[in-house]
């Protein structure tokens, strides 16, 4: 067996380690296959689809498909840009998302994904469905008019803190997350400092402390100049 | 017994696992009409787990509920061959007769209406739940008897005054359902020697039987055709100690019902597949994921398995063949259409909600307990039993090159005859119109909501995996039918059923079924076929599982082969002013809060 | 040859898009080089009087009123565009969008919490624009051409909008232009 292992990506020859998956060696490469619920601190669950790929003729999700020997990857074509762009407008339009008032604006990945996509307006029409607002916890709170279903919450708590705080409830468009509490956050043992309370786990304005809003000003918030996955393909 | 005693005593019989928490939370729905809420943190404590995840899984099957709901929960099939049966006109005769809506529980606790997802009885609509008791062939007139008559006795079973036939009228079943099996083939449903198929399979090795059942052609009888013999060879060669036999009783697909008279008519059958395959794969244990509509099978089922225990079908050194120990137990649904998706399936067994999983691991790797498992439908069971018996030469001479065997079909909607059919693979569309007395077809959805529909230009195609591929729904449309409002029915169907892991899939259902509802409202316009087309084709190619990848095919195949639906009630528009706004709509609420008409705008 | 005309309108907005469009500051003289201003708060002339090239919509429809003018513009105007995230996508007065009418009504008027209102006479002149039942993004209720999000957007985005428009040239923002906030 060979160290490692060749595939291309749009035409471009990239290396993987054995059970590496597509997404972490195109990052490896440079490559920026844009994705929202893929973590670097969390297992892949595939379940935004942005970071979805043709593989040899196939659609599979980068962060959990692993790379393999010979495999023909189309990244940036314009079929996946549309569909990508699809996904990107049915998050908006799913969830009530008021950017100008959000405490993540600035630093949101779901946000800066549609800058990257140069995303003027949705182009489905949006379904303002009626969310909840949990402010029961002392020290965070949680929009859900903003959630995307990412689960980076529910796998932080579960992965990183040895907690089980959150858990996907319900289905289909009335999916939510629920907390493992009685009523509300506030019955939870969610601490402040749990990982999965970190601004950078939640890739939108979800999950947000108390009292720590707006500390960045406008112009030096981490997607104010430069579009996301730029750090990638700085490489 | 106090409440929380009879909780720790359920908790208890399924060795307090988190993994058997479907029969857990099932069982407290039994006891208690519902899972009630303020049991959760005793329900997780018992059962080793977090009051979220017991949450998670009450909230995600519908049979399941966090509410109080009435001693008689009757939930009539909502599926459009049941509305065409006149489904509306029953569900107003319940209304009328209990005083309440659907959606509702009368105030003296006693009864529940629901709608619910097809349950399969398409051959005998309309058709209801009431708690696990069928009730077929109903009328509004019949409504005024059933309501009376549990209300003198709060026992459904009362309701059945005359049993279906064959093993309908098992004494364990006990049912009206009717089997309405209108032709036998040689496979499933002629004569056939009992456990023959297995004994000649102990006569060889394991991996002469895979060899058999590989050479056999049998493919997947679920609908996607995978290769049976295949499947099995993979899970075997799998590394590790245990390895599980799963059986897909859930079938959810709209119009489908033919494993539901397997169940009745060839139970042993089945089971005997499902004992060959754990012989060839080195399993000692299966599962039969019985799905929740049902259950009426259930005690009838259990009955067959005991019987085969002590013939010494089932345990331990089966057939006297030393060291083949198998056992088979059946894991009972909760009413969600996407666990008869494997994985789903899988998750739901672990006593979980029914998200699909990721493949790569496939289940013949990392399946039911992340060990090998092999996933087969309950008809590909019974074929794999056949062709043990019969040979793999005298199952592949049968059908087609490509799709071996015969297909048991369940024909439904605008026919004369509707029931099951069992035909050789290559029967074409309209040697079967024929049989079920429907020459006169408009359209044919051919393998239920998720395949696609037909017209009659294309009749002369065959039923097989390579030209027109069903797990069995076959639902007949004459030309009165309204196909736009088939298909809206169609969507509303995957847009309930969907789980929403998926952005895709869980928003992209919804907003294709909206703009149907928009152009079915005469609120069209010609871009909307490019929006719909568009959209579904997103849908389909980003989803996760094969829910998504398959729920915009009622829009996507209309759109080619019915197009004129679309056209006729679309317009033009250059207007500039988007018709989908109707500023007198938008309006009503106001007239009500002010008591006002608008100046600027009139009728 | 006379210059092309631009109209703009605040439907259910703030003005601090039209707050915006004036910070170009003294590239508006520049503008007026380039057009002339038609129907619009910022000279003040109420009705169309002339085909406008170029219509910009600040503000989704929240009442029949708005619709009436949003439906005007696409009529007298060959270009549309929405100007904002409240023309985008209904923006803050679309808060109120999975609240019914008549609560709408009520904790405005009767039961919220700053509400003095001792009478609880609910306003209802007929000359008032009747509510709908809830704010519509401008591109739902008419066919809007271009989109410029922002709360506002900047006077760089509008500048680099409009003159690109004017000029022939397709209207591409860059990165740091596309905002929502």
């Amino acid at each position: 067996m060979a160290d490692k292992l060749k595939f291309t990506i749009d035409g471009v020859e990239v290396q993987a380690e054995h059970g590496q998956t597509i997404l972490d060696a195109a990052d490896a490469a440079g490559i920026y296959i844009p994705r929202l619920c893929a973590h670097p601190d969390l297992k892949p669950i595939g379940s935004c689809r942005i970071c979805t790929v043709v593989v040899n003729g196939r659609p599979q999700a980068a962060c959990v498909q692993p790379a393999a020997e010979g495999m023909v990857v189309e990244n940036d074509t314009p079929e996946m840009l549309e569909h990508r762009r699809n996904l990107i407008d049915m998050m908006f339009v799913e969830g009530n998302h008021f950017c100008m008032f959000c405490e993540k604006s600035g630093n949101c990945e779901l946000q800066a994904m549609a800058y990257r996509f140069g995303i003027t307006a949705p182009q489905y029409p949006s379904q303002f469905p009626d969310k909840d607002v949990d402010a029961s916890h002392p020290d965070v709170m949680m929009d859900y008019n903003r959630c995307i279903l990412c689960t980076r919450c529910v796998r932080a708590s579960q992965e990183l803190d040895g907690k089980n705080v959150f858990q996907s409830i319900g289905r289909g468009f009335g999916r939510k997350i629920g907390v493992n509490g009685r009523q509300a956050l506030g019955d939870t043992d969610l601490n402040v400092d749990d990982r999965a309370a970190d601004p950078t786990i939640c890739p939108v304005g979800c999950i947000i402390k108390k009292r720590v809003g707006f500390e960045v000003p406008i112009g030096e918030r981490k997607f104010d100049h430069e579009p996301i996955g730029s750090e990638i393909e700085k490489g | 017994m106090l409440k929380e005693a009879k909780i720790k005593k359920i908790c208890k019989r399924f060795g307090n696992d988190r993994t058997r928490m479907m029969d857990i939370v099932r069982e407290i729905q039994q006891e208690f009409g519902y899972v009630p809420p303020k049991y959760y943190d005793l329900i997780a404590r018992e059962a080793n787990t977090h009051r979220v995840e017991v949450q998670s899984v009450v909230s995600f099957y519908t049979f399941l509920s966090d509410r109080k709901k009435g001693k008689i929960i009757i939930r009539l099939c909502e599926d459009i061959i049941d509305k065409m049966a006149g489904a509306d006109e029953v569900a107003a005769a319940f209304e009328r007769e209990l005083g309440i809506a659907f959606g509702e529980t009368t105030d003296d606790g006693k009864f529940s209406l629901e709608w619910t997802a097809c349950i399969g009885m398409s051959d005998q609509a309309p058709a209801a739940l009431a708690n696990d008791t069928v009730l077929t062939n109903l009328t509004p007139e019949k409504v005024p008897e059933i309501i009376q008559a549990l209300k003198k006795k709060a026992d459904p079973q009362v309701l059945v005054t005359e049993c279906g036939d064959g093993n309908n009228a098992d004494q364990l079943i006990q049912t009206m359902v009717q089997n309405n099996i209108c032709e036998r083939g040689e496979v499933l449903l002629g004569d056939y020697d009992l456990e023959a198929g297995l004994r000649k399979a102990i006569e060889k090795t394991p991996e002469e039987v895979i060899e058999d059942v590989k050479n056999s052609g049998l493919r997947g009888r679920g609908g996607a055709g995978f290769l049976v013999g295949l499947k099995w060879e993979f899970t075997r060669n799998a590394p590790g100690e245990d390895k599980y036999i799963l059986c897909n009783a859930d079938e959810g697909e709209p119009g489908t019902f033919k494993d539901r008279v397997l169940l009745t008519e060839r139970p042993d059958l089945v089971f005997e597949g499902m004992t060959v395959a754990a012989f060839a794969i080195g399993a000692q244990t299966g599962i039969v994921y019985l799905r929740a509509e049902y259950a009426y099978l259930r005690a009838f089922l259990e009955d067959v398995l005991n019987r085969r225990r002590a013939a010494g079908l089932l345990g331990n050194n089966i057939c006297g063949k030393d060291g083949f120990n198998f056992d088979i137990r059946i894991q009972m649904g909760a009413g969600a259409y996407i666990c008869g998706e494997e994985s789903s399936l899988i998750s739901s067994c672990e006593g979980m909600r029914g998200d699909p999983s990721d493949r790569p691991p496939f289940p013949a790797i990392a399946g039911y307990r992340v060990a090998p498992t092999a996933v087969n439908n309950v008809e590909s069971y019974c074929c794999a039993t056949r062709v043990m018996d019969k040979g793999a030469d005298w199952f592949s001479g049968i059908g087609t090159e490509k799709s071996a065997g015969t297909k048991l079909l369940s024909v439904c909607g605008d026919c004369e005859r509707p029931g099951i059919y069992e035909l050789p693979f290559g029967v074409t569309v309209n040697e079967l119109l024929k049989k079920v007395g429907a020459e006169d077809a408009a359209a044919m959805q051919v393998g239920g909501p998720s395949g696609q529909m037909i017209n009659p230009s294309q009749f002369d195609r065959a039923i097989s995996f390579e030209d027109l591929p069903t797990g069995g729904s076959i639902m007949v449309f004459n030309k009165q039918r309204d196909l736009l409002e088939v298909v809206e029915a169609f969507m509303e169907f995957f847009a309930e059923e969907d789980c929403g892991y998926c952005v895709p899939c869980r928003v992209g259902n919804v907003l294709l079924l909206n703009r149907l509802k928009q152009i079915r409202n005469g609120k069209g316009v010609t871009e909307d076929m490019d929006y719909l087309e568009k959209l579904g084709k997103a849908t389909k190619r980003m989803s996760r599982c094969g829910l998504g990848q398959t729920s915009p095919n009622p829009i996507l195949s209309t759109l080619e082969n019915f197009r004129p639906i679309y056209t006729e009630v679309v317009r033009d528009n250059t207007s500039g002013l988007q018709k989908s706004f109707d500023v007198l709509e938008a309006m009503e609420q106001a007239n009500e809060v002010t008591g006002r008409q608008s100046v600027l705008f009139h009728a | 040859m006379s210059k092309p005309k631009v109209a703009t309108t605040s439907l259910a907005g703030c003005f601090g898009c039209h707050m915006s469009l004036l910070d170009i500051d003294d590239r508006i003289l520049q503008l007026i080089d380039l057009v002339d201003f038609d129907k619009s708060p910022i000279d003040d002339i109420k009705t169309f009087t002339d085909r406008c090239a170029i219509g910009l919509i600040e503000g989704g429809c929240c009442n029949e009123e708005n619709v009436h003018v949003l439906q005007e513009f696409r009529k007298h105007c060959d270009v549309l565009i929405s100007f904002g995230d409240c023309a985008t996508m209904g923006g803050i007065p679309a808060m109120r969008n999975n609240i019914p009418l008549a609560e709408c009504f009520d904790e405005a008027y009767r039961t919220g919490v700053t509400v003095y209102n001792p009478d609880g006479i609910v306003p209802n002149d007929p000359d008032l624009p009747l509510l709908l039942d809830k704010v519509y993004p401008a591109h739902e209720v008419v066919k809007i051409d271009y989109f410029l999000p922002g709360c506002p957007p900047s006077a760089d985005t509008l500048w680099a909008a409009l003159t690109a428009l004017l000029t022939g040239q397709p209207v591409e923002l860059p990165y740091e232009l596309l905002k929502y906030d």
